[in-house]
């Protein structure tokens, strides 16, 4: 149980990966396809998201503070106090390379459709045989 | 300036992509002198980081002079100095031999092809030359984008084929990403030499493992190796002539490359080789790889088909180079990268002229193609028997280090394979000589008519550029020593 309350996250993401993963290699129709490729990316977003979460904390930037004089005070600076902000960054990237693939997608999925008039694989591997 | 030559390489095709469009809308025929212009540029750069790394060594290049773990630094190496060497002048090669074929093929999209074609050679480019575990997995992303939309700019079956590749390629670099995160989480960093450096002095976890996995899987996919090939030869034989002529011999060699990169340069080859111990079952694979490449290679009456089932085989003799875990099978699959990228190029590129005289690829079509078109075929030889491993040509030497490298670890399945290999592909090109060479032309009288109206040869800009890679095929064989003293060898005695 402790195990499932520490690990919270990181099972829903292996869950929604799966997911995401079992679609896109198993359903037929292309656009179900494409939406299970856009869970399997979110599973990888919340992943990275998750291991840069860190209970009370905030965005590393130092406030300064001043004392009457409009001095600045020496102040000590906790570790844990700051979380990194790299996996987000990251992520910002990876969101925009998975809209850019999802968008190439539906494109290609429209291409498949005036051509061989069918969304679904089978049909589509059938007609071509 | 000659500092900032390896930002340049990256730079010079990245800019140069959007002028490109932008011109072309103008007269399409600009693109194309546009995009020459762009390789020659980025050819000259990589050459002088080429030349600067032999002489000086590793070169480390900081992004807005940001220090290394938190930029980005690109790190070029006596290994990757070469391939980005090979992928600008691939890049040349094919950008001078796409005149005619993009004018007939794709008609008024030349504008779009040059900039998209430039896109990708600049994702290629920046793969290689990053020393940073992210930036890979977004320039990767950019190569394999551009070539999405590149291998569906044909028609018909493309796009479905090209459907395919889009998921499978997206799983690869999900799991390339997913691996990342991993090294992420163990380490704290993701600058490919602090990693190297966290990893080594720490016991390795399961984690870390994982993370290895992953990646390797990712790139297997990416790279179509035997069991996860199944995406690379219907998008490959269906694209258009150009297309399939600068991603056939660049693409599978770059993942094969980040292959190389992680196993010597992020995690640490002796680990991977006396500890975890799975070389035995990695070359079982590359071994079926080989021979169920060849084996569906035979079963093709499509020359292109039969290339794209070839490519499968090669990639199977550098994962097996790769991980036979000594000297000699290090330096057959590293040199293999460059030999097998000509190798291919110029398979495809007279497979390309022949596509773009008669119409299409069957085999059976080709009935007296050596009176038809002689200088094509002078070029289709050099590389047909570089595949086959004659030899003046580069085949020959990749070949032999790879068989020695297997004498040395005892792996004599891998060493059959490769000799099966050898056989099967002289059969192959023994074939489509007989039918060339000694079958005569269908409706055509050989005696009725004087040699001079048979003979119909692809235009120049097309055969240039063939011989040129014909040439380079046999200049790298003469040239072999050389390269593995000065680049390949001391790479390793860095890493190994």
């Amino acid at each position: 149980m402790e195990f499932i309350i520490n690990y919270f996250n990181y099972i829903i993401v292996v869950i929604i990966m799966m997911i995401g993963l079992w679609g896109m290699l198993a359903l037929s129709n292309l656009v179900k396809k494409l939406i299970s490729m856009a869970i399997f990316q979110t599973g990888i977003i919340l992943f990275y998201i998750s291991m840069g979460a860190k209970i009370d904390s905030s965005i590393p930037i130092i406030k300064q503070a001043y004392d009457e004089h409009h001095h600045p005070i020496h102040q000590v600076i906790n570790n844990a106090d700051y979380a990194n902000p790299l996996t987000q960054i990251l992520m910002l990237t990876a969101i925009v390379v998975g809209v850019a693939t999802l968008g190439l997608g539906l494109a290609l999925t429209q291409k498949v459709y005036s051509e061989h008039k069918s969304l679904n694989e089978d049909e589509i591997l059938e007609s071509l045989s | 300036m000659i500092e900032q030559a390896p930002i340049l390489i990256v730079v010079t095709p990245l800019l140069a992509a959007l002028f490109i469009t932008i011109i072309g809308l103008y007269r399409p025929l600009y693109s194309w002198v546009l995009t020459i212009i762009t390789f020659v540029i980025t050819s000259i750069f990589s050459f002088i980081t080429l030349k600067k790394v032999i002489e000086t060594g590793t070169i480390r290049y900081m992004l807005g002079n940001w220090p290394a773990p938190f930029g980005i630094e690109y790190v070029i190496d006596h290994l990757n100095a070469l391939i980005v060497f090979m992928i600008a002048v691939v890049g040349l090669i094919v950008a001078i031999y796409s005149k005619h074929d993009v004018k007939k093929e794709l008609g008024d999209k030349i504008p779009h092809f040059y900039s998209l074609f430039t896109l990708l050679v600049t994702g290629l480019l920046g793969i290689t030359l990053t020393g940073d575990a992210f930036n890979l997995y977004v320039l990767l992303e950019i190569s394999a984008l551009t070539s999405y939309a590149l291998l569906a700019l044909s028609k018909g079956r493309a796009y479905i084929a090209t459907f395919n590749y889009l998921i499978m390629g997206t799983i690869g670099a999900c799991f390339y990403l997913l691996g990342v995160g991993y090294l992420l989480i163990n380490t704290g960093s993701l600058n490919m030499t602090d990693i190297f450096v966290i990893l080594s002095n720490n016991p390795t976890s399961y984690a870390v493992l994982v993370a290895f996995l992953f990646i390797m899987i990712g790139m297997w996919i990416k790279m179509a190796l035997f069991p996860l090939h199944s995406w690379l030869p219907n998008a490959y034989t269906y694209a258009p002539t150009s297309t399939s002529c600068l991603l056939a011999p660049l693409m599978t060699k770059v993942s094969v490359y980040v292959m190389l990169r992680m196993m010597t340069s992020v995690f640490n080859y002796n680990y991977i080789f006396n500890v975890l111990g799975w070389q035995t079952i990695i070359v079982s694979l590359a071994v079926i790889a080989i021979l169920a490449g060849s084996i569906f290679a035979l079963r093709q009456d499509n020359l292109k088909k039969m290339l794209t089932y070839l490519i499968v085989a090669e990639i199977g003799y550098m994962v097996g180079g790769a991980w036979l875990g000594n000297a000699n099978g290090f330096t057959g699959a590293s040199y293999h990268i460059i030999a097998d990228g000509f190798m291919t190029l110029c398979l495809f590129l007279a497979v390309g002229c022949i596509i773009y005289k008669i119409g299409d690829a069957q085999i059976s079509s080709m009935k007296g193609i050596f009176t038809k078109m002689p200088i094509t075929m002078i070029g289709f030889l050099v590389g047909a028997f570089s595949m086959i491993g004659v030899p003046p040509t580069c085949g020959f030497f990749s070949k032999w280090y790879l068989i020695s490298g297997a004498y040395e670890a005892q792996a004599w399945p891998f060493m059959v394979a490769l000799l099966i290999s050898s056989l099967v592909n002289a059969i192959l090109f023994f074939r489509i000589i007989e039918v060339g060479y000694f079958q005569a032309m269908p409706n055509e009288d050989p005696e009725a008519h004087p040699k001079q109206q048979k003979y119909n040869e692809a235009p120049i800009s097309m055969l240039i550029p063939l011989l040129t890679t014909a040439a380079i095929l046999i200049g790298i064989g003469l040239y072999t020593s050389e390269i593995v003293t000065y680049l390949i060898e001391p790479f390793m005695d860095n890493f190994l």
